[in-house]
């Protein structure tokens, strides 16, 4: 193609050859001399290029054969949860100047990002009363892998539990971070009818090999984990470091993490302000307590210090904890981190503020007990699944209406719900489901939910 | 009328912002949510009631207290405290910073790909699952290699499934290899990826031409050895010319070769991993293809493998059956996950538009003048004296090249950290300086494709008078910056157990002025 591509401005043939000229050479092909002759190649077996309203037409015609939320009620959580962003918090992270900067290796000239990273890391402090916050990891459950490791490191033990009925994609993720640092992942066990963790095989396994022991309050299936303080007695007991994981929306209303004993919290941060986008970018929240574990903490930290002048300045801290400066002997391998979504989590959390949070809380937990309770007035539905007061997910188990969970789900999807996920990991929980509610979900789609399922069970 | 005159100096944004907590007061608020209805609440009684009392939180979170119009305003005068690539050139090496397309940004933010869950039923999610299976379709073409998966999170996390992929299959073939080569003039996240998958690393030196040593090499290859770690182009923007030779050795030896794609953007459409001999490779689509570095992340770095290494990948994969497209978890000895669900998808669908638009010719350009424009910009530098290039005896450099300062420094007193700071003063991005290591006074330099040739000038127009500085006045150089939006900020003070300050609320740093030196050292990957 001649005549110069919109995004290369020296693609022109004028500047080009201008340019040459000024090397000294005749062909760009002089630059690339150093590669040697077998292994290069004329082209890549790729399509021709495209206008971008071509590209656009394209991509939106691929686009049209996925249902998103705004055409069709979606009852999923499970690691990724519809919540409503303000417009406030998709203005601001659309701004250019975040949008198209890197990490503030430049603290001069990246004031701004500093500073909202800075507020970021303290906002995460005050929602879970911990004492230090980074400012991001990739996900959950990439900042579980990272929380044993960091147990073992603290530690210098080798084990690290876990409940059962974990979410099992961090579990998953879990293992790849854990084997290799030659990290045990055990699991604890629960109670089938209340679903809470089961305090004298935990006390069992806290032995003197245990580095690590996690729980997660609202659990992976909904309900509240009661005995969060007691579990996390026990862990510290028995010397190991405590891990809490949180919905950091619950947090407007439950007890955090820092109050209840823990060491290092974590949590999945895609619920303040961020979309769900397929289940990526996340925001890994990773927060500890004392000078100790913080020395251990993966990821950047921005701290607050000063210019020359004596005026307040951010700047990134504690950078000898990373890859760039330690390499092999760095806490973390992460650079690349999850800053744009902090960044959204930051203009969330200051615009709910306590009360926004709380209200939140209120209308996540009103509206999904309502859906709990009509679901469960269907025959044969058991709604929630355990006898245990819940947030904004619960298991319903569909065992008593006789009919198969996969028909349930091709009957709501006929009826344009899509209803929870089928918890087919766990058959000790029979024909159950994750269904999860939250803000988006208006009383109209709840009450929707409920007389199709119903119909469907009575096969109409 | 007159053009604006040019010589007037560029000035940074500064609000003196305060902290969102300093803006706060009691009752505000910044958003209002929807509230339950009297009939759902006579259904369920008190939501709160609802939480164990061991659980119920004592007191609300201290966040702040701000109306929607303080926390927009707060952070658009933040934003403009903020260098970004839509404003100045960004020339930040290793770090790719050209110019990200907006159509693909709209194209990311349609419903269709925010508002979808990773768990719908596969019927529903048809359209992402052929863009992500695409995608993975061009990414095997790009780098020669045979399957790919997204899952990565960014480059470091596709390199540490990279290298968990290695210890898998030396496992599931029971040999006992425990070393990673890796030469000295790697990003650091190698060495550490490297680590944390359990390998011992065994760093090799460079030789005159600032490639790796091949004698090194030879003696270091052995029995133990698991793999090597390569970015080519290397850091200091050479191509590695004796590629071919240096995976063949270790493949001699038993190991495996891990292609490190930070430096992609060098030899697109010139040369692919895959034919190199490379078993593993990542490619970072947040540098490569255009995908926007939103102050830190999200990037994406999904992982490719050879036909011999595609069975250990990470799953889900995407397979396409000819007429539906459906998450492969059929894969036989996969690593499992180093994340949750499939990567960072929004920032995938970019990649996919970015490529579609550019297509074959395109990519090709892409590398051309990124190439073109780093040797224009080097020339240019140096014809000016002053700044020194390392390894004079390899000629041309790729898609970036690296300058060392200590010459100034040595005659003027100003070093590298002097002069990126000056950069600044003058609109433009300081380079990654003191990296590689191996370089004393390292200014490493990538101005990508995206740059026109005025930017270019002026660029080198700037290093100019900067050594002019130097000469006639040192410490106006060492003063530097006085035209961002703060003076130089002390970065030893940061992370001072007596002056840190980590979050707002916890210990307040001694108001004392400080007088130690900022922390000199930077680098990028």
């Amino acid at each position: 193609m001649d005549g110069g591509r919109p995004f290369i401005p020296n693609s022109s043939p004028e500047v080009k050859a201008s340019m040459l000229k000024y090397l000294g050479i005749d062909s760009i092909e002089e630059l690339f001399r150093d590669i040697p002759e077998g292994i290069r190649i004329k082209e890549l077996d790729l399509p021709k290029g495209m206008s971008e309203l071509e590209v656009r037409g394209r991509i939106k015609g691929i686009l049209k054969k996925n249902v998103s939320m705004e055409e069709m009620p979606i009852f999923l959580g499970g690691g990724a949860w519809f919540h409503y962003v303000p417009a406030v918090v998709e203005e601001v992270v659309r701004r250019s100047e975040f949008l198209t900067s890197y990490t503030p290796y430049q603290p001069e000239a990246s004031q701004g990002i500093l500073q909202a990273l800075f507020e970021y890391q303290s906002l995460i402090c005050d929602l879970t009363e911990m004492e230090f916050a980074n400012c991001s990891l990739y996900d959950f459950p990439s900042a579980l892998g990272e929380a044993a490791r960091m147990a073992k490191r603290v530690t210098k033990r080798s084990k690290f539990l876990v409940p059962k009925f974990s979410n099992p994609q961090a579990i998953d993720t879990l293992a790849s971070y854990a084997e290799p640092a030659g990290i045990e992942v055990l699991q604890v066990e629960r109670d089938l009818g209340t679903g809470q963790i089961d305090l004298e095989d935990l006390k069992d396994k806290v032995a003197e090999d245990v580095a690590g022991v996690f729980v997660e309050n609202p659990a992976y299936l909904g309900f509240f984990e009661e005995e969060v303080e007691a579990i996390g007695e026990i862990a510290k007991d028995g010397g190991a470091i405590f891990v809490v994981g949180v919905d950091p929306i619950s947090l407007g209303v439950v007890k955090p993490p820092g109050a209840l004993g823990a060491d290092i919290a974590i949590g999945e941060g895609q619920p303040l302000g961020n979309h769900v986008n397929f289940g990526g970018p996340n925001l890994g929240i990773f927060a500890c307590n004392g000078l100790g574990l913080l020395r251990q903490m993966p990821g950047r930290i921005i701290g607050m210090t000063s210019t020359k002048d004596g005026e307040r300045a951010f700047c990134m801290a504690l950078q000898a904890r990373e890859q760039h400066i330690r390499r092999e002997g760095a806490t973390s391998n992460i650079c690349t981190n999850e800053a744009l979504c902090a960044l959204a989590a930051a203009a969330y959390l200051s615009l709910m503020g306590p009360e926004g949070l709380r209200r939140l809380c209120e209308t996540i937990m009103a509206r999904s007990r309502y859906c709990a309770k009509r679901l469960g007035e269907i025959d044969g539905v058991k709604a929630p699944l355990f006898e245990a007061s819940h947030f904004k997910e619960f298991a319903v188990n569909f065992d008593g209406t006789g009919v198969p969970l996969d028909a349930i789900h091709r009957g709501l999807l006929a009826k344009g719900i899509h209803g929870g996920r089928p918890l087919r990991e766990f058959p000790e929980l029979g024909g159950s489901a994750l269904y999860c509610v939250t803000e988006m979900h208006s009383k109209g789609d709840v009450e929707r939910l409920s007389r199709s399922l119903a119909e469907v069970i009575k096969g109409r | 009328m007159k053009p604006p005159d040019a010589s007037r100096a560029f000035r940074q944004c500064r609000w003196a912002e305060p902290l969102i907590y300093e803006i706060s007061s009691d009752g505000k608020i910044g958003h209002m949510v929807p509230m339950p209805d009297d009939e759902e609440l006579r259904a369920v009684g008190d939501p709160m009631g609802c939480i164990p009392s061991k659980l119920r939180r004592e007191d609300p979170p201290k966040l702040p207290q701000v109306s929607e119009v303080e926390v927009l305003r707060h952070f658009i005068r933040l934003s403009q405290q903020n260098f970004g690539v839509d404003t100045m050139p960004y020339p930040l090496g290793s770090c790719t910073m050209k110019y990200n397309p907006k159509f693909c940004e709209s194209l990311a933010s349609e419903d269709g790909v925010r508002m979808i869950h990773p768990l719908q039923d596969e019927s529903l999610v048809q359209g992402i699952l052929q863009i992500l299976y695409e995608l993975s379709k061009f990414i095997c073409a790009i780098t020669g290699m045979r399957e790919a998966s997204l899952q990565p999170s960014a480059g470091a996390n596709g390199e540490f499934a990279g290298a968990l992929m290695i210890r898998k299959y030396l496992k599931v073939k029971g040999e006992p290899r425990d070393e990673m080569l890796i030469p000295e003039s790697a990003h650091g996240t190698n060495f550490t990826s490297a680590a944390m998958a359990g390998f011992k690393v065994v760093r090799l030196p460079l030789d005159d031409r600032g490639c790796i040593d091949m004698e090194a090499l030879k003696s270091a290859a052995c029995k133990r050895t698991a793999g090597i770690m390569i970015t080519n182009p290397n850091t200091l923007g050479i191509f590695e010319r004796d590629i071919v030779e240096i995976c063949r050795i270790v493949h001699e030896n038993g190991g495996l070769c891990y292609y490190d794609g930070a430096n992609l953007n060098a030899i697109l459409s010139k040369c692919r991993p895959g034919d190199m001999g490379f078993d593993v490779a990542h490619l970072n689509l947040h540098k490569t293809f255009a995908t926007p570095h939103g102050g830190g992340g999200p990037g994406a770095g999904p992982i490719a493998a050879s036909e011999e290494l595609r069975e250990f990948l990470p799953v889900p994969l995407i397979g396409f059956d000819g007429e539906r497209y459906h998450l492969d978890y059929g894969v036989k000895y996969s690593i499992g996950r180093v994340r949750g669900f499939y990567g960072n998808v929004s920032v995938l669908v970019k990649a996919y538009a970015y490529i579609l638009a550019l297509g074959r010719e395109g990519l090709k350009e892409v590398s051309e003048i990124a190439v073109l424009n780093s040797n224009y910009l080097m020339r240019r530098i140096l014809e000016g004296g002053g700044y020194e290039l390392p390894y004079p005896g390899s000629g041309t450099r790729m898609h970036e090249f690296v300058l060392t300062a200590k010459g100034i420094l040595d005659s003027h007193g100003v070093s590298a950290l002097d002069i990126a700071k000056r950069l600044l003063d003058q609109g433009i991005h300081a380079p990654t300086i003191y990296f590689p290591p191996i370089v004393k006074e390292a200014l490493m330099i990538e101005p990508t494709e995206t740059e026109s040739k005025a930017e270019l000038d002026r660029m080198a127009e700037a290093f100019r008078r900067i050594l002019e500085e130097a000469k006639a006045s040192p410490e106006l150089v060492r003063g530097s910056p006085v035209n961002a939006a703060v003076a130089r900020v002390d970065e030893v003070k940061a992370s001072h157990p007596m002056s840190m300050r980590l979050s707002w609320r916890s210990r307040a740093a001694p108001e004392a002025k400080s007088n130690s030196a900022a922390d000199p050292r930077h680098s990028a990957g």
